[in-house]
């Protein structure tokens, strides 16, 4: 080991006491936790719980009531713009296509925060998109104007958009929106594989209980008033806190593809 | 598109403008053909052709290019910063503050070069009211500038409507010919063309970020660029620019609005090669225009706000529609 300090792991964000609130209403009240390279955490809660919103505040684009972030160890503040968005990037939930663009042209701004200067794009930059493109088996899309694209295939773009963007921290809002369930699975091993074998970090928001189960190692689950939970994955997704954060009676099975929650009635 | 379809498109652009440049001193009441006009040009003497082509058609035709040039890249720069593709220069007012400066100045009887600094004056008026009443409470967003701007240049057609209806018959004749934008008195300084340049630079330079923004600012700002600091330098630029072309012709309608959206049905979408064909095509368009608004009716012209509207609406269309089926 490099440090021999084990209370100083490789912390990608550190989030202290933050306070989140929006139109009066506290979302997250001494908000704290910490996710390290290699983790991935799931954001739950119900509709309005904050979830996009903490998203949001974790790359500067809103600023929280009080409370710090830090990622990387620099405060975020502290980061200029471009060296944030090589380090963070963030798949949005809605993205209104008003402006023609083609599917190759917009999945190349994800690599607008490596350029500097006056400098064109290299043979290294189209190779990482063509990169993503094949991996979101959009290779034939290419050139096709965004917005003739379908649901699924716009979200399949945005993504391999963040792919391009190449970040060390993937912030997902809602990634699996207009997916189909197999695009859902290979995203997210996708993804998973990344974090795992290139020691980054992954944090997504989602509704899909039983994606955040199979895919991230700790969830942080909101109740909307402030409250939440932060843990491992088996020990926050248990029946009685969702039930509780979602008020609605959920319960589970264990199934050969992981452990799967439904509501009842 | 690639690279290499872009490279054609601007040397396709640069043979448009040569050629509108051939056309525009060419013809005319004094039909002079294409070969001579480069002798004309180059050398000096006193023949009627050579005061033809150095005093009366080449000013003009440098008026129309560089005001057709400022009004398209305008146009590029209004609608990324609105995100609307339904922007044109005109959207805040600026044309309308410019109108009624120019048509005071007009009323009260003044020399023609007042006009010229009233319509600047005016239109810098509607900037400054424009932004201070959308930025008021320090954010803006594009719908509230647009409302703003939309509002105030109601209350500028209101203002003018009064000055038409309160003037006499020969005063409105003359205002009449700047509200559709005119080229007939036009005289293009050095500073246009520079001011020119500097937008073309100024725009290149953040052609990446502009790509960026128009996708949302919110994209943007995630994609590491700087949103406030470039929706303000797009404003200001686009204000200045916008306001230095009304001075040169009046409100020329239409090229602001049409050229770039022409650009990028045809598939310029990329900033650094939008923003200059856009220069490129809305000053050989205007210069085109220009030409046929001062032959078409000979002896007597056309306000060249007329023409830019007769071509443009059946060639967006056309556009429009053939990029819809493919």
């Amino acid at each position: 080991m490099m440090n021999p300090n084990p209370a100083n792991k490789n912390i990608l964000l550190q989030v202290n006491g933050l306070e989140l609130v929006i139109a009066q209403r506290t979302l997250c009240h001494q908000l704290s936790f910490e996710l390290q390279a290699g983790q991935r955490l799931a954001v739950l809660g119900q509709n309005g719980s904050g979830k996009t919103s903490l998203l949001h505040t974790l790359i500067n684009l809103r600023t929280p009531s009080q409370g710090d972030i830090q990622l990387a160890g620099r405060a975020l503040p502290m980061w200029p713009k471009q060296d944030m968005a090589r380090t963070a990037g963030l798949l949005f939930q809605t993205v209104r296509e008003d402006m023609p663009a083609s599917v190759h042209e917009t999945v190349m701004l994800g690599r607008l925060p490596h350029l500097s200067g006056w400098r064109w794009e290299t043979e290294n930059d189209l190779n990482s998109v063509e990169e993503a493109l094949s991996a979101l088996e959009l290779g034939a899309l290419a050139q096709r104007d965004v917005s003739s694209l379908s649901g699924g295939e716009q979200q399949r773009m945005a993504i391999a958009s963040l792919l391009a963007q190449d970040p060390l921290l993937y912030l997902l809002d809602e990634p699996s929106n207009h997916l189909d369930i197999s695009f859902q699975i290979k995203v997210l091993q996708l993804l998973s594989s990344k974090v795992r074998l290139q020691n980054r970090a992954l944090i997504m928001a989602t509704h899909d209980i039983n994606l955040a189960a199979r895919f991230c190692d700790l969830v942080l689950l909101l109740d909307g008033n402030g409250d939440y939970q932060f843990g491992d994955t088996r020990e926050v997704l248990t029946d009685t806190n969702l039930s509780r954060a979602y008020q609605c009676d959920v319960r589970h099975v264990e199934t050969p593809a992981g452990i799967l929650f439904y509501p009842i009635s | 598109m690639t690279h290499r379809r872009y490279y054609y498109l601007l040397a396709l652009l640069t043979v448009l403008v040569l050629v509108s440049f051939a056309i525009a001193l060419s013809s005319g009441s004094v039909p002079i053909t294409v070969r001579d006009i480069w002798q004309l040009l180059t050398t000096s003497g006193d023949s009627v052709q050579h005061q033809i082509v150095q005093e009366l058609r080449l000013p003009r035709a440098l008026a129309a290019f560089v005001t057709g040039g400022l009004l398209a890249l305008s146009g590029v720069i209004m609608q990324v910063l609105l995100r609307n593709p339904l922007a044109d220069p005109y959207i805040l007012g600026v044309s309308g503050g410019a109108a009624v400066g120019a048509l005071s100045v007009i009323l009260m009887g003044a020399a023609g070069l007042w006009i010229t600094q009233a319509a600047f004056a005016g239109a810098l008026l509607s900037v400054v009211i424009v932004f201070g009443l959308a930025a008021s409470n320090g954010q803006w967003s594009a719908t509230r500038l647009l409302l703003t701007g939309v509002v105030v240049s109601a209350g500028w057609g209101a203002v003018i409507n009064v000055m038409l209806t309160t003037s006499t018959s020969n005063k409105v004749q003359s205002m009449l010919f700047w509200l559709m934008g005119d080229l007939s008195q036009s005289r293009a300084e050095g500073w246009h063309f520079v001011l020119l340049i500097a937008g073309l630079l100024l725009m290149l330079s953040q052609a990446r970020s502009l790509n960026a923004l128009a996708r949302g600012e919110l994209q943007a700002a995630a994609l590491g660029v700087h949103v406030q600091r470039l929706k303000l330098l797009l404003y200001f630029s686009a204000a200045l620019l916008t306001a230095s072309a009304v001075t040169i012709a009046g409100s020329v309608g239409f090229v602001g609005l049409v050229i770039p959206h022409m650009l990028r049905l045809l598939g310029a979408r990329d900033h650094r090669w939008l923003v200059p064909s856009s220069i490129l095509l809305g000053g050989s368009f205007l210069l085109l225009a220009d030409s046929l608004a001062r032959t078409i009716v000979a002896p007597q012209q056309l306000p060249v706000g007329v023409l830019t509207a007769m071509i443009g609406v059946p060639a967006f269309l056309f556009i429009l529609h053939r990029g819809r089926r493919s």
